[in-house]
This record gives structure tokens, C-alpha cells and sequence, in this order.
């Protein structure tokens, strides 16, 4: 019944051996510290029990010790603060050239896409030694992606994007939760990260039948809702060129300027009137409640994939680690 | 000290009218404290049992107690009922009404009325919450998390919020009352340096509820409004932005649970000077940590949601002014202890529901320091080690605060001692079935299991067996001080207008006090614990 009892979590990621590094240190320094309190309490109750003929001390206080129990704790604090902030910024530092796994979280089920154009319901297989790039949205409520094993957790918004990213470092089925309550089945929204090792990993790859990469599927669609009439690879359409724009500041009509990443475009497809870049008509029509999620990811993944060819003017699909992916 | 003829007969607040009028329309603090005590405990036991089916539940890891949805209604009524209508009202209104009055040489709080409206409201919002329960319930956790709670559930959501948000008025006047009280109806001599360290603590207390308070009603009736109205608040496809509920909703919901705790930390600063015998040490220090706590508390709420989509650099600033609030949390614990240096100490009941607070609220302070840490919070945010974190603070130091004044201060309330080593046993029984029941859930949240869940992987058993088998301990440790409570107002040994010997105003006037407190204005002359200048009773009263 009993069979598998451990007590401390699976660890099979690149960050997960800092985290518990800092959890052992602060586990040591609060063990010491109740030690200390208790110990102090049990030898004054002993020492200072009530005897008959025996007044207490009246003792007022001391701005000494008041300062100094103050100002070493402050100091352990900060410590510990900055310990934690360095790997919460490692955590929410995607490094360049990580794959991207697309997450859309419905009541109650996680969607996963890989670039590639793999799907996967409630099950992520990811190689060891990549890093993984989650690109995350919800379809209803508000959701966590949460991997014990790797130390991360996120949550999962309607209406944006969210980031988490990590690298598999031992071959495994782990658990993946859903963490932020979220309705009736909450606790069944549940699934297993795959970490395999690389090998197998692009046999799983190539074994499921896939109807081309996630940029790919975007492409179809940019094509069949009509936004290549517009946004041409030229500079006569009549929104702006794609091409290349990911990543980089784009200067608005209203004088603010922003940088391109996936929660912009998001919010372009959706909402274009919410942010025109300079010098163009807030003309595109309103795709909200017209595309799913998956569309929306999808498109987002082929503008990410627009990059100028060096031949210029023509612009070319590229993807890591599949490079090329020919277009129409 | 009085004999015990002249003490039965003496007219005191509890003799002076009988009769169901003269306590539903009555402006005495003392007897508005004693309507709130009936009421928090009705829905402490509602709010217990709630606890106790969810244990149950966890007892296997297959869903089969009960339906996932009724679990759900579980977790989140146990939350509001445990939240709203016990700990939010439980040390203020029950002992802060009784005493705060008594304890500054006043006649009454500043505006007694005011006081048994805010009762009203209480019970109101009571009836209302009730209504809701018995016709269905409410399944949004406490949190009420947008846009679940506005589009998705299909719950009792639109009345549970009204609830709270009447209840959330009573606790506003009651905060209102105590700080014009404290500001304007000390007796004479009664300085700002010579109060008790549990008014300082009532006064943040208060603070909070006042200026807090307002912000979760808001935030609720905005809810609501999304819900019946269909406004584009907080629900992105109307427009709205979930993390705003969130922003609003933790701006009071951290300072509440200082709420929750301050007038614990008042309780025990009460205790252990009365049982060491001494000045509490660094009063200064102490008092100040209260307003400080006030304050800092104020600016620490977005550290509930560093995993909730916030940006890296709010989660640094949220995260280093987190480490500022748990030093003066620190600071008093450190002075509880070091009073009780060259002190003179008894182990009576109150002392040990102390000797508890300090040992299982200072567990829960530092695990606060790991969920303040931004690195291991993302980890461990949402499981059973924030769980375990937040009860040892609200139950393991709130509850054990409130339940070592009640026994502290029951022969001024009743007239009557309790049966001490009843006490002793209770007070034992919930210390360990405490440890037993949400000690292993910091193993569990560590380990990864996620909180609010139904069902739960197979590995997880182990410790919620455990956890299971405390809760049902901690259940026993609770009921028997409501029975020997019960038992001791009417078969109680007599008690004198000062059994412990203990500094303050309340223990000069007799037990019961008289309406009016004192027969006259008393006049301070001294500091607060002068304990040189009282004697201790020659023997701590034990009955059996």
C-alpha cells in the first residue's frame, strides 16, 4: 500500500538542485533557531519556576540586545533574500535558442503543442539537456503548470501569455500538476512530463504523424484569414511587414514604444486598435472570439519564424532545431 | 480581596437584568463580548466540522468521501467560516471588547451602541452566510479568484460575497471603536507609555481593520457587480484583468491575518508577565513592533502571487519588504522569552497555551521566511507547505492565543475559575494534536502535493494519515474547554476579583465587574506590570 514513500521530491532538472540547496540552508538555520528559543524557554521554566519566598527580578529592558537582535536578523534576511532572488531570476530567464512548447489550459486539461507541430493532452516529452521554453495561456480560468520534480511553477492566465522554462537533466515520468484551483475537477488535472533521453526522444519525435510544424499550421492560417493581403513581405502592404519584427522595439501611434514578444502579437490579433505601430491605420479587423488559442499560438509561432533571408526581400521560414521548412 | 458571600450577591453586569431584552439590547462592552463569544464559537464548530470532513476525505487518495464538487464547497466554506466569522472577530470583539474598556479605567468603549450594531451586522452577515450554506454553498476557495468565481462557478458566490461584505462592516466599526476608546477614554494617569501592551496591540489591530477593510469590501462588490452585471472587471474576455482582483484582494487579505495575529501577540504579552512575574521586557520595543507590524504589513501582499504572473522586479521589491515585517515579529518573540529570565513562572493553563503560541508561532514565522524567499516559494507556493505555514500562524498562534486569554480572563468574565487540570489536559491535547495534524504538511507541500486537492497521488498517503489522525486529537482538545467552559459557570469554584495575582486595571474591580467597570475613575500612578508591587497568591488556584 505504502510501496513508494519518499520524502523528498524527485529532482531532475538543471535548477532544481539550487533550489534545494537554499531549502536545506534555511531548514538548518530555522532548526537552529527553534533549538535555540526552545531550549532558552525550557531552561528559564526549569531554572525560574515558581518557589515560594523567590520574587522574580524586575528587569526593565535593554536597547543593547533590543539592537542587536534586530540587526543580525536583518542581515540573515537579506542574505536569504538575495540567495532567493538570484535563482528566481535564473527561473524567469528563458535562455536564447530554447525550444518552445506551446500550453493552452482548459478546465481541465492541459493542450501542449511542440514547434515541431507534435501535440500532446496532459503528457510534455521533452529530451534531457534542452531547454525548454513553456509559452503559456488558458482558455477559461486561471490555472498553474506546476513540475515538483523541476522545482517550477506558473501560473496560467486567460488573456496573456506567461513564461516558465527548464532543463531535464534525468530520464523520467514526473508529475505534472495543475496548482492554482480552478473548478470541479481541479485535482484531476493532472499529467506526466516524459523526460527521455535524446535518442529516444526523436524517435518519439518522428513516430507521431504530424501535419507540419506549429509555424507551419500558422502559415495555413495567416494565409486562409487573409492577413498576408496586408501584412505583405513587402513594404506596400497596407499593415505592417512581419518580417523580422520579433524581438525588436516597435515605436507606436500614440508615441509609446514597445517590444515585440508573444504577448504583444497576442494582443495585436486580438485587440489591434489597442496598439498601432506609427504610421498606420487602425484598420485591422477585431479577431476576438474568431480564432481558438491554438490558431493564436499558431500564428504567433510563424510570425516568431519571419526572418529576413539573407537574399533579401523574400522572407523564409526558420526553425531550431528544424531548419527549414519550404513555403508555397 | 472579597469574600465569597459578598461576591455572589454583589450586583455585577451579568446580574444586574435578566431576560432575553436585556441582552439583544444591551450597550454593555462586556455583555456585547459575551453575544460575540456565543456566536464565534457557533461557527468555529461549523467551521471545524468542514475541517474535519476534509480530513476524512484526504484519509485515501481516491475521491470517495465525498463528490469533488462538495469537497470543494468544503475547503472554501471551512476558509471563509474559519476567516470571516471566527478569527477576524475572534480576540477583539470577545476579549478585546471586554477588556479594552477595563483595562484603560473607561466606562464603556467610545460609542456602545456602535458596538452592538456592529454585533448586528455580524450576525446578519451570519444568517446571510448561513442561507448560503444550507442552500448550497460557495466553491470558489476563500479567495474568490477571478475569473472563476464571476463566470465559471455555479455556486452560491453573489450571497457568500454579500456576507463578507457585511461582516466586513462590523469589523470596521469595531476597529473604529477601539481606536477613538484608546484615543480618548483612558482614564487619568493612564498614559501612552503606561498601557498594556495588549492595547498597543489592539490599537494596530484596529488600524488595519479600518483602513484594510474597506479595500476587501470593495473588491467584493466589485465581484459581485461582475457576476450579476456582467461588468469587464476582472474577466479578460470582457476586457478585465484577473491579476487586479488579485492585487486588490491581498491588499487586505495579507494584513489580515495581522489581524488575526496582533491580538494574539496581545494575549500572550498579558500571560507571561502575570505568570513570570515580571515587566514584560522591552516594552518599547514591544509596542512598537505592534505599529510596525501595522505598517510594514500594509506593504507585503503581492508576495502571494510571485508565481501569479507579476514582473520579476515587483517580485524582488515584494519579496526584501516581506524580510523587513518578519523582524518585528522576531523582536517579540525574542522579548517573550527573555522575560521570562530571573522570572518567577507557573505553569497554569493560560501559561502553557503560551508556552504553545510561542513554540508553534514561531515555527510558523520561520517558515515564512521560505515563502518569502523567492526562489523556494516558487516551488513550494500552492501546496501543503504554504497549508501547514499559514495554520500555525492563524491556528497554532491565533487560535492558541485566543484560547489561553479566554482562559486567562474567564474568572473576570464568568466569576468563576475553570477546572484547571481539565485545562492543563486540553491545552496539552491541542498542542500535540496540532503538531501531529499540520507538521507533516510541510513534508507534503515539499514533497509537491498541491493544495485544494480531491484526490491525490498514492505517495502522499503516508503523512495525510498522520495529518488526519492529529486533526481528530485537536478536535477532542477543543471541544472539552466548551464543556468544562459550560460546566464551570455554573459548578465553578467562586473566583476572587484577582486569582493570579496579575497586574491591570481589570483585576482591581471585581469579578464579575459591575456594569460601569469601577465604582470609580481610577487614577494611574504607576507603569504597566508593576508586578513588585503585587503579591503573588500564595498558591495558584488548581481545582482537583
Amino acid at each position: 500500500m505504502f510501496d513508494n514513500f519518499p520524502l523528498w521530491p524527485a529532482r531532475a532538472s538543471a535548477g532544481a538542485a539550487n533550489v534545494d540547496a537554499l531549502f536545506i540552508f534555511l531548514l538548518a538555520l530555522s532548526a537552529f533557531m527553534c533549538l535555540a528559543i526552545f531550549a532558552m524557554i525550557l531552561i528559564f521554566a526549569t531554572i525560574y519556576r515558581r518557589r515560594r519566598g523567590v520574587e522574580a527580578e524586575q528587569i526593565e529592558g535593554s536597547p543593547e540586545l533590543e539592537i542587536t537582535w534586530s540587526i543580525i536578523p536583518m542581515g540573515i534576511f537579506l542574505a536569504i533574500f538575495a540567495w532567493g532572488a538570484v535563482i528566481y531570476f535564473h527561473e524567469r530567464t528563458p535562455p536564447r535558442g530554447a525550444s518552445e512548447v506551446y500550453v493552452v489550459a482548459k478546465q481541465w486539461m492541459w493542450k501542449l503543442e511542440h514547434q515541431e507541430g507534435q501535440r500532446e493532452i496532459n503528457e510534455l516529452h521533452v529530451p534531457v539537456g534542452r531547454d525548454v521554453k513553456l509559452i503559456m495561456t488558458s482558455q477559461d480560468v486561471v490555472h498553474s503548470f506546476y513540475v515538483p520534480a523541476f522545482r517550477i511553477k506558473q501560473d496560467v492566465l486567460p488573456g496573456r501569455y506567461t513564461t516558465a522554462w527548464f532543463r531535464a537533466t534525468k530520464p523520467g515520468v514526473y508529475h505534472l500538476f495543475c496548482s492554482q484551483y480552478c473548478g470541479t475537477m481541479h485535482s484531476g488535472m493532472i499529467g506526466q512530463v516524459v523526460v527521455m533521453e535524446p535518442a529516444q526522444y526523436e524517435a518519439w519525435l518522428s513516430g507521431g504523424g504530424t501535419s507540419g510544424s506549429l509555424a507551419a499550421s500558422g502559415d495555413t492560417l495567416f494565409q486562409q484569414l487573409g492577413c498576408s493581403t496586408c501584412h505583405r513581405s513587402d513594404s506596400q502592404g497596407r499593415g505592417p511587414n512581419l518580417v523580422g519584427i520579433f524581438g525588436k522595439p516597435v515605436q507606436l501611434e500614440d508615441g509609446r514604444t514597445l517590444t515585440v514578444d508573444e504577448n504583444y502579437l497576442r494582443t495585436c490579433i486580438l485587440s489591434p486598435s489597442k496598439n498601432v505601430p506609427s504610421g498606420f491605420k487602425p484598420i485591422m479587423p477585431v479577431f476576438q472570439g474568431l480564432v481558438s488559442e491554438e490558431q493564436i499560438t499558431a500564428l504567433v509561432a510563424y510570425i516568431k519564424s519571419l526572418t529576413p533571408s539573407p537574399a533579401g526581400g523574400q522572407a523564409s521560414v526558420s526553425l531550431a532545431p528544424k531548419p527549414q521548412y519550404p513555403k508555397e | 480581596m472579597a469574600t465569597l458571600a459578598v461576591t455572589a450577591e454583589r450586583e455585577n453586569y451579568l446580574n444586574k437584568e435578566y431576560g432575553i431584552r436585556s441582552w439583544l439590547l444591551t450597550t454593555d462592552h462586556k455583555r456585547i463580548a459575551l453575544l460575540y463569544l456565543a456566536s464565534i464559537t457557533f461557527f468555529f464548530f461549523i467551521g471545524g466540522f468542514f475541517a474535519l470532513l476534509i480530513r476524512l476525505e484526504l484519509l485515501t487518495p481516491a475521491g470517495d468521501l465525498v463528490q469533488a464538487d462538495t469537497y470543494n464547497k468544503l475547503f472554501s466554506m471551512h476558509g471563509q467560516v474559519m476567516i470571516f466569522f471566527f478569527l477576524i472577530p475572534s480576540i477583539p470583539a470577545v476579549l478585546g471588547n471586554f477588556l479594552v474598556p477595563l483595562m484603560i479605567g473607561a466606562k464603556d468603549l467610545a460609542f456602545p451602541r456602535i458596538n452592538l450594531l456592529s454585533w448586528y451586522l455580524y450576525i446578519i452577515a451570519g444568517v446571510i452566510y448561513l442561507h448560503c450554506i444550507v442552500t448550497g454553498g460557495v466553491d470558489t476557495g476563500w479567495t474568490f479568484y477571478t475569473p472563476f468565481s464571476t463566470a465559471f462557478s455555479n455556486t452560491r458566490v453573489i450571497e457568500a460575497g454579500i456576507a463578507i461584505f457585511i461582516a466586513g462592516f462590523s469589523s470596521i466599526l469595531t476597529g473604529l471603536n477601539f481606536v477613538v476608546t484608546i484615543h480618548r477614554m483612558r482614564a487619568p494617569g493612564m498614559t501612552w507609555s503606561r498601557l498594556p501592551l495588549f492595547i498597543w496591540a489592539h490599537y494596530a489591530t484596529s488600524i488595519i481593520q479600518l483602513l484594510g477593510t474597506p479595500v476587501l469590501a470593495i473588491t467584493l462588490l466589485l465581484v459581485v457587480f461582475e457576476r450579476a452585471f456582467n461588468l469587464g472587471i476582472f474577466d479578460p474576455t470582457r476586457g478585465g484583468d484577473p491579476l487586479l482582483f488579485q492585487h486588490l484582494f491581498w491588499f487586505y487579505s495579507h494584513p489580515a491575518v495581522y489581524i488575526m495575529i496582533l491580538p494574539a501577540m496581545a494575549v500572550e504579552s498579558e500571560v507571561v508577565a502575570c505568570f513570570t512575574r515580571k515587566r514584560i521586557f522591552g516594552y518599547n520595543f514591544v509596542a512598537m513592533s505592534s505599529i510596525a507590524i501595522a505598517v510594514f504589513g500594509f506593504l507585503v501582499w503581492a508576495h502571494h502571487m510571485f508565481v501569479a504572473g507579476i514582473s520579476l522586479y515587483s517580485a524582488l521589491i515584494f519579496s526584501i519588504l516581506s524580510y523587513l515585517v518578519a523582524v518585528p515579529s522576531a523582536i517579540k518573540v525574542f522579548n517573550w522569552t527573555a522575560t521570562m529570565y530571573k522570572g518567577s513562572i507557573s505553569f497554569t493553563t493560560p501559561m502553557l497555551y503560551a508556552f504553545g503560541f510561542i513554540g508553534l508561532f514561531t515555527m510558523g514565522g520561520l517558515t515564512g521566511l521560505f515563502l518569502a524567499c523567492l526562489g523556494i516559494d516558487v516551488h513550494v507556493h500552492d501546496t501543503y507547505f504554504v497549508i501547514a505555514h499559514f495554520h500555525y500562524i492563524m491556528v497554532g498562534g491565533a487560535v492558541m492565543g485566543y484560547l489561553g486569554g479566554l482562559h486567562f480572563w474567564w474568572p473576570k468574565i464568568s466569576g468563576r475559575m475553570y477546572p484547571e487540570g481539565w485545562g492543563r489536559l486540553a491545552a496539552l491535547l491541542v498542542f500535540a494534536g496540532f503538531n501531529l495534524t499540520f507538521f507533516p504538511q510541510f513534508i507534503l507541500g515539499y514533497m509537491g502535493m498541491p493544495r485544494r486537492y480531491w484526490q491525490y497521488p498514492p505517495e502522499f498517503q503516508v503523512l495525510n494519515v498522520l495529518s488526519t489522525a492529529g486533526s481528530t486529537i485537536l478536535a477532542v482538545g477543543y471541544v472539552l474547554p466548551m464543556v468544562y467552559f459550560l460546566w464551570s459557570m455554573r459548578y465553578g469554584k467562586i473566583a476572587s476579583d484577582n486569582p493570579w495575582g496579575a497586574a491591570g486595571l481589570e483585576w482591581q474591580t471585581p469579578s464579575p465587574p459591575p456594569t460601569f467597570n469601577f465604582d470609580e475613575t481610577p487614577e494611574v500612578t504607576w507603569e504597566a506590570y508593576n508586578y513588585e508591587e503585587i503579591p503573588a497568591p500564595a498558591e495558584v488556584n488548581v481545582e482537583r
